[in-house]
């Protein structure tokens, strides 16, 4: 009792209970442990009542530094380096490096290598939207889509597995082609899951798109317009839910995305919703360029014939003094690679990853730098949710699809 | 001024019409444009490619550091524009000593962090960013990790 009867206090109180006049704002810090920042994002919201006046990011928590490490490792070994930058997508980014190397090589890439590379790289396009579209909707209240999507995202996972020996860290890609031959009864694996995956997809959107509870949280949250989006440094599934067409598998095609049919699905309302039904539409498309690369799977070699930089097979290991000399070399010294620098593009799950890579004529980069997706989306967070309600933070930033691996890198 | 192996590239003509004393350099290598930019001018030749050729988006701002070469720095664009589908990779070469130039953000807003963390991880000062401070980095951290006299293992004491 004695602290509350201290009249000073009472005065406090007092003061505190009185009708405040004029705008009170409030910092509240979200972050870096909130559970739907994904990761360590943290946001220094200022509020007015629940209305966001101001929105600051702040990122880092996760640099690790890799575009230095990049430095001492040779190329082929820093292929491993970037899994770990965005570590839901593992295949575009290796596949993303890879390319960057092979055009600074002006090596040729047989096609078998190619058309597995984009199965695989589709795959993880599948494994990437399972997780954000669980993780979105367990954020906005869907618990159940959770359990479905990792449901699916397992069967994934295993067919890594089956390929490359990992689950999540393959890379299964390397400078020249593959890291180890398709494995026997990948096929079979494949299909059992891409026959089934599409009536997957039917039950989220049975579970979301008519909900009216999520279309109540979803529509009309997050809008931004697509001119601010292109000068903040947005790409991929956000530009396309408001209205651009813009892929680089169709605009800059790479690894015979050319040869390959399919849709770019774009929408016009530019919300959460908008976001949500194009990535729902891109995993039926990526199912259509799965089957279609599984079905015309070339036959051949699926690695490049390039002494000086593929490792030879072991038969020849065993049997030519000349394969057993560069096998040593390769794996001691690496290769060089001319000089030169190169900005390599592609379409990752969450839009454009670049890789800047720049060597000196040795065997290790000079500078790879890579522009990551999630990076220039989530500069756009200020804008999104600026002047709208706290509760739709949570909304807004889930449909930016960012990983935070992958911004901090 | 611009080399004669780029006289057929359309976007680095327009840019010697703007300014004549823009490039300094460049080359086509990999069928990708790189124009080498005076720093001085690295503001007004961005907004002239946003605003009149069509370069809507900046994909990255960049450097590399040539440690111990002079001029140290480069600090490294990629514009692209959507409407032609086209890039092209801008160069400003800065000297180690006081590595200065004007910020891009009065041309993107998206350079803001870009910029920031070249800032960061180089140390590479912008004239007029909004907000320049370290964004990777703890903000009392001494050093700039990217350059090439930073040591990539051992503790600091």
């Amino acid at each position: 009792m004695g602290d509350h009867a201290n009249p000073e206090h009472m005065a406090a109180v007092a003061e505190e209970e009185k009708p405040q006049t004029g705008p009170r704002r409030m910092v509240l810090n979200m972050g870096p442990q909130h559970p739907s920042t994904h990761g360590v994002l943290r946001l220094v919201l200022e509020l007015d009542g629940e209305i966001i006046m101001k929105c600051e990011p702040e990122l880092g928590y996760l640099h690790t530094g890799i575009e230095k490490e990049f430095e001492v490792k040779n190329y082929q070994q820093a292929v491993t380096l970037t899994d770990r930058v965005d570590y839901l997508a593992p295949l575009s980014n290796n596949l993303g490096y890879c390319l960057a190397v092979e055009k600074l090589l002006g090596l040729e890439i047989p096609p078998k290598a190619q058309w597995m590379r984009v199965m695989l790289t589709e795959l993880t396009r599948l494994n990437s939207h399972l997780v954000w579209l669980g993780t979105h909707a367990l954020d906005i209240g869907a618990m159940s889509v959770f359990l479905y999507c990792f449901r699916e995202r397992e069967d994934i996972l295993r067919i890594f597995e089956m390929f490359s020996g990992q689950r999540m860290m393959t890379s299964y890609f390397r400078i020249g082609g593959l890291a180890l031959e398709p494995p026997r009864g990948w096929h079979e694996r494949v299909k059992k899951f891409i026959d089934t995956f599409p009536s997957r997809v039917d039950e989220y959107e049975n579970l979301l798109t008519g909900n009216r509870i999520w279309m109540g949280r979803t529509q009309g949250v997050g809008r931004i317009s697509l001119e601010d989006m292109l000068d903040l440094g947005v790409t991929g599934p956000m530009l396309r839910a408001a209205g651009l067409k813009i892929d680089a598998r169709k605009d800059e095609p790479y690894s015979s995305y050319e040869k390959f049919d399919f849709e770019v699905p774009v929408r016009t309302e530019n919300d959460v919703f908008a976001r949500y039904l194009v990535r729902l539409e891109e995993m039926r498309q990526s199912t259509r360029i799965v089957r279609q690369a599984m079905d015309g799977m070339p036959e051949g070699p699926w690695k490049a014939d390039d002494q000086h930089v593929v490792l030879p097979d072991r038969e020849k290991m065993k049997t030519q003094m000349e394969a057993l000399i560069y096998h040593f070399k390769i794996v001691t010294e690496g290769f060089r690679v001319p000089a030169g620098e190169v900005y390599q593009v592609i379409e990752s799950p969450r839009g454009e990853l670049g890789f800047y890579a720049v060597s000196d004529g040795t065997a290790k980069p000079y500078r790879v730098h890579m522009r990551t997706p999630s990076f220039g989306n989530l500069q756009a967070t200020s804008a999104m949710v600026e002047g709208t309600l706290i509760a739709d933070v949570i909304a807004a930033i889930g449909s930016m699809d960012f990983v935070l691996g992958d911004t901090d890198r | 001024m611009l080399p004669d192996s780029l006289r057929q590239q359309a976007t680095a003509l327009a840019v010697e019409a703007f300014d004549g004393d823009a490039i300094t350099g460049g080359n086509s290598d990999h069928n990708e444009l790189t124009l080498e930019i005076a720093p001085a001018k690295i503001a007004s030749v961005c907004g002239f490619l946003k605003f009149d050729q069509g370069f809507v988006r900046l994909s990255t701002v960049t450097a590399v550091d040539r440690y111990p070469a002079e001029p140290r720095f480069e600090v490294v664009y990629h514009l692209h524009s959507v409407e032609h589908n086209q890039r092209v990779r801008l160069k400003c070469r800065l000297i180690g000593t006081e590595p200065v130039i004007d910020s891009v953000t009065s041309v993107w807003r998206g350079a803001n962090w870009y910029e920031r963390e070249v800032f960061d991880l180089f140390g590479i000062q912008f004239r007029n960013h909004p907000n320049l401070k370290r964004i990777m980095m703890p903000d009392d951290w001494e050093g700039h990790p990217l350059r090439k006299d930073y040591p990539v293992t051992g503790s600091r004491v």
